[in-house]
């Protein structure tokens, strides 16, 4: 049975590719579902692009290096790899790999001659850290047996990508292409990227809060997406918080009308507490901003289903997010059918 | 605020109004990183300013739609704007103030930059080149740098007693003070001289140094950009030749500005560890430049209204619905007469609501509590959230308000 929440399609992509806008918790979100995908023994690896060094923050590791590392095991055997990857270094990689530089290459880091490179072409940057990207999902290894069999070397890939307003740019490789020389090696791996992220064998999930400017955000990103010709995957609901109140208190309170504080005051009461005046109203104007927030996240959540996309949910951690909190996000995601 | 009391001491509060008053004051600039509510704080500072009597103007880089429309800017034509509505309803308006707004069109200030320092046959020479194209609107930097040249083209004119500028979004608080150097160094590089006339550039000395290497690293970024794009930088930089100087000066001005005074710097930051962690370098930034910080706005916190505390509320929440299971299983049974009245179903959840509360208001204490103990001269004002969103010039003063209780 699949859950409609994390349709079967998504159980088949193998590039996650995590945006959102800024500071709905997009890094968090990416890493709780690497370690999501990781459950049950797999292998997957969690890559950022913007040097931001988000990951080893939210592992609580050192600063990652150009290298896939060993940063999370989940909690039944598998193991989340941790990757920054870094256009500079990518560009020296496929010098290397073209043009055998040896050390000379670090001599043009020195002289500012990648950042040059890297620069000039804006393309080139987001041809290089895709092209990094498509690398590591198309990595094999043998398989175990002996025989000339080979597996990929991850289970799956999640992209902790650029933020909503940059993300389809990003993505867009042929756009991107459109800059650069119409051959050499570059030019043939960024073909090979563009098929990989226009396939089912990629998604592109969205991080959002229950708030109006994000919401917006990520009705709009997935208009992007769909005229990019890229594939959407879920969208990430974060921190949201339980409504505590009854309905019928709810629209009386969001309305101005208030809970009611006679009643409100014998039902403390009848719980032990006879508090000031100064204290039930201060109880009230508490409900009265709960009962407001309630309403305009019913809201923008109506105008969130009409996208249409699977939705998964995910609560705000009262302890706030730490190398716990990524365990149980992780745990929420599997409960909600990521696998 | 109560809610702000820590162990290590309470933060020196953070009087805005105090600030906006200051005649002294001439350029506010609200730095912090993306999300945070920067561009809704310096609207809403600018319109409590000019309702104080000062004639503002709001320098914003990419303001949400709605709030942009409150201000009067759906038309982007890089000028700034009289705000509709401003001044003509604040409680206590004092005459004399002026609000005025604008969107920063950051291809635009660029455009008006080299046409400023050049012959309009060399300035169209440079607006034709794409690789102009790709500076001035792709290039990581290009933002912040042009944001700092319409700030000090805006206080140039003279026009204002006030400016009030938001910055970029960018991903980190600092690139602002970094990026219009990055741009300046890399047009000014020597690479792209290098690239463009090795000859020229470089030198006998520093040819024979890199030697051969160079040459196939040149090779290789041609297979990889093509030929052409090297043929249009080179171009672009030789037009770009002679507005260098001028260009390096006005950084320079500009980021003289940041530090004169009459600037001040307000750091925005809500109450999270990432967006604290950014505000926490920013301040030392600031403070390593001697550019004058003003304080951190907090912005967006769930401060409590009631001092019941968390403890005692869960308890009788968990008291109220024990009582209301009790009389759902065993209807028969009478239940106690004070748990049973009609009030003591919503008491539960307000009870309930009021613990959440309390918890995330702890928590947000708790992490404010790190920045305090690194800065604890940061003067500080918490802005409680507003529980619906902010697009109307009520809700922008509703804000002000906030800023300066």
């Amino acid at each position: 049975m699949t859950d409609q929440r994390w349709p079967a399609a998504l159980a088949e992509a193998r590039l996650h590719v995590v945006s959102g806008k800024g500071g709905t918790g997009k890094t968090t979100l990416a890493a709780a579902l690497a370690l999501a995908l990781a459950a049950g023994g797999r292998r997957t690896l969690l890559v950022e692009v913007e040097g931001r060094q988000g990951i080893a923050q939210v592992f609580d590791t050192p600063p990652l290096p150009y290298a896939e590392q060993r940063i999370a095991v989940a909690p039944d055997g598998g193991e989340v790899r941790g990757l920054s990857v870094d256009a500079e270094a990518a560009l020296l990689e496929y010098l290397e790999m073209f043009y055998n530089l040896g050390l000379a290459g670090r001599t043009l880091r020195r002289m500012g001659a990648i950042e040059f490179a890297t620069t000039l072409a804006p393309g080139l940057r987001d041809v290089l850290l895709t092209g990094k990207v498509k690398e590591c999902v198309g990595r094999t290894v043998g398989d175990g047996r002996g025989g000339r069999g080979r597996v990929p070397l991850y289970d799956a890939v999640v992209l902790d990508a650029p933020p909503t307003g940059r993300v389809v740019k990003f993505l867009d490789v042929t756009k991107a292409m459109g800059t650069l020389a119409r051959t050499g090696p570059i030019h043939s791996q960024s073909e090979g990227v563009v098929e990989l992220l226009h396939s089912g064998r990629t998604a592109v999930h969205l991080v959002t809060q229950l708030e109006d400017l994000p919401v917006q955000e990520t009705l709009d990103t997935v208009d992007e997406i769909h005229e990019a010709g890229l594939p959407t995957g879920a969208v990430l609901v974060n921190r949201v918080r339980p409504s505590r109140l009854p309905a019928t208190a709810l629209t009386g309170a969001a309305t101005g009308a208030g809970p009611g504080t006679a009643g409100l005051r014998s039902g403390l009461e009848a719980a032990g507490l006879f508090l000031k005046d100064e204290e039930v109203d201060g109880l009230i104007a508490e409900t009265v901003e709960h009962a407001e927030r309630v309403q305009v996240e019913a809201a923008v959540r109506s105008r969130l289903d009409a996208a249409g996309l699977p939705q998964l949910e995910l609560p705000e951690l009262a302890e706030g997010v730490d190398l716990g909190g990524i365990y149980e996000l992780a745990e929420l995601l599997r409960e909600q059918g990521v696998r | 605020m109560a809610s702000r009391t820590t162990r290590a001491g309470r933060p020196e509060h953070l009087d805005l109004d105090a600030l906006l008053a200051d005649r002294a004051t001439k350029v506010l600039v609200c730095c912090g990183s993306g999300g945070v509510g920067k561009t809704t704080t310096a609207a809403a500072l600018a319109l409590r300013a000019a309702e104080q009597g000062r004639r503002v103007v709001v320098l914003t880089i990419d303001p949400a739609r709605r709030l942009a429309q409150s201000l009067g800017l759906e038309e982007l034509d890089n000028e700034p704007r009289t705000v509709p509505g401003a001044l003509a309803r604040g409680a206590g308006s004092r005459s004399g103030g002026e609000l005025q707004a604008m969107m920063l069109d950051m291809r635009r200030t660029f455009d008006e930059m080299v046409a400023g320092h050049t012959t309009p046959d060399r300035a169209q020479a440079i607006f034709d080149n794409p690789f102009y194209q790709t500076i001035s609107t792709s290039f990581s930097g290009t933002q912040e740098y042009m944001a700092m040249e319409k700030l000090g083209q805006l206080s140039a004119t003279g026009a204002w007693d006030l400016i009030v500028v938001d910055t970029p979004p960018s991903r980190s608080a600092l690139d602002f003070l970094d990026a219009p150097q990055r741009l300046s160094s890399f047009l000014d590089g020597r690479m792209i001289r290098l690239l463009s006339a090795p000859a020229r550039a470089g030198g006998n000395a520093f040819r024979k140094l890199v030697g051969s290497t160079f040459n196939l690293f040149a090779k290789a970024v041609s297979t990889i950009l093509g030929g052409q794009m090297l043929a249009d930088a080179s171009a672009f930089v030789q037009a770009f030749d002679t507005l260098f100087g001028g260009f390096q000066e006005r950084a320079n001005a500009t980021y003289q500005l940041l530090r004169a005074p009459g600037t001040s710097f307000v750091v925005v930051a809500a109450p999270e560890p990432d967006a604290l962690r950014e505000a926490s370098y920013f301040v030392e930034r600031l403070s390593a430049e001697n550019m004058p910080l003003a304080g951190l706005v907090l912005n967006r916190t769930h401060p409590v209204h009631a001092t019941l505390s968390g403890a005692r509320a869960r308890e009788g929440a968990e008291t109220l619905e024990a009582s209301q299971s009790d009389r759902l299983e065993l209807p028969y049974r009478r239940a106690p007469s004070d748990a049973s009245s009609p009030g003591s179903e919503l008491a539960a959840a307000v009870l309930r609501l009021h613990a959440d509360r309390v918890e995330s208001a702890e928590r947000e204490r708790r992490v404010l509590g790190r920045f305090t103990r690194a800065h604890p001269a940061v003067p500080i004002i918490d802005v409680p959230a507003m529980s619906t969103d902010v697009h109307d010039l009520d809700g922008l003063r509703e804000i002000g308000r906030r800023l300066a209780a």
